[in-house]
């Protein structure tokens, strides 16, 4: 029977999965953000399970709002993207050292 | 029942191998097309999860909108592909670690702390067969966490406003019409009216003198200019 522990196995492996590859596609800024989505995703599968496993919606409802953020947060990060690369033609996230941080 | 377990098995491993990709592909509009994947196949293991209303909102919303977004940036962005992918593999050696030590963690975390040896005990219950997910979850959304709604609400218009003024520039040629200068401009911004006394006919040029009507005609149209000028000073 499939059940809960399934489903948080397979999130496990996609969070490690995207964390592995924010740490890989550091340079990237765009596979940044895909990594983040997906980060978003195991979230996501986390809370549907224990939802499904509890019988309780909650877990949903708070699958919702974390959707809604996600799809704030892309529109933000890629009008920032689109700005960063109109000013310095590249998206390397090494020459993004303008404040020194 | 081995139906469902054959699915998910199916999913799931589809699912890691589109992650794969999207970590690994060395051409991001690959790693968007991998992420569509593995936003198709978590909508189906949502399904198999009776999370139908979210399985839908995520194929619809992510699929359909960020997804595309994505796409609009990567393919408008022109990125020199080649320059960020020969570092691919300076950094796999600290990725893999740190992978090792969380997949370490989180299998300890969910498989040998969680108190049951066997994976059947924490199986689903079989929800009863008149569940509506998407009745059950508006239930909840619009009644306790109503609050929570419509704050998300303001965040997506939010994320409208800022992405707008953040991505919006003003060329500086650009000719756009200005319309509240053109509402508020008035008659004697435009046209300027100048006095002058009535010129002899000699000084007007080279016209010819001994056309007929001239004379009439040029202080006809002299007369009424001069009569302008002296209303508008009034």
């Amino acid at each position: 029977m499939i059940g809960l522990q399934h489903y948080l196995t397979l999130s496990a492996m996609l969070f490690v999965l995207a964390i592995a590859g924010i740490v890989i596609n550091r340079r990237n800024l765009i596979l940044l953000l895909m990594c983040i989505e997906l980060m978003l995703l195991a979230v996501n599968f986390n809370f549907i399970a224990f939802s499904r496993h509890l019988g309780d919606e909650t877990g949903q409802v708070f699958v919702f709002f974390i959707l809604t953020v996600a799809a704030a947060e892309a529109a933000i990060g890629l009008a920032i993207l689109v700005v960063l690369f109109r000013n310095r033609r590249s998206i390397n996230v090494d020459e993004l050292n303008t404040m020194k941080g | 029942m081995l139906f469902q377990i054959i699915l998910f098995y199916l999913f799931a491993a589809v699912l890691i191998g589109a992650a794969l990709g999207v970590v690994f592909s060395r051409n991001p509009v690959h790693s968007i097309m991998y992420l569509v994947l593995a936003f198709f196949q978590s909508a189906m293991l949502w399904l198999l999860a009776e999370a139908e209303f979210l399985a839908i909102v995520l194929v619809l919303v992510y699929v359909g909108a960020v997804m595309v977004l994505f796409l609009f940036v990567v393919m408008m962005l022109d990125v020199n592909v080649e320059s960020i992918s020969r570092q691919l593999t300076r950094y796999a050696p600290l990725a893999t670690g740190i992978a090792f030590i969380m997949a370490l963690a989180l299998i300890q975390l969910i498989w040998l702390r969680s108190g049951t040896e066997d994976p059947s005990l924490g199986a689903f219950q079989p929800n009863p067969a008149d569940y509506d997910n998407t009745k059950a979850l508006g239930a909840v959304l619009y009644t306790e966490h109503v609050y929570a709604f419509e704050i998300a609400a303001v965040i997506l218009l939010l994320a409208i406003v800022a992405a707008i003024t953040l991505t919006m520039r003003r060329r500086p040629g650009l000719k756009v019409q200005d319309i509240s200068k053109q509402v508020a401009v008035r008659a004697k911004d435009r046209v300027r009216v100048v006095k002058m006394d009535a010129e002899p006919k000699e000084k007007m040029g080279a016209e010819p003198k001994e056309k007929m009507g001239t004379e009439p005609m040029e202080k006809m149209g002299v007369a009424p200019r001069e009569k302008m000028g002296a209303e508008s000073k009034e």
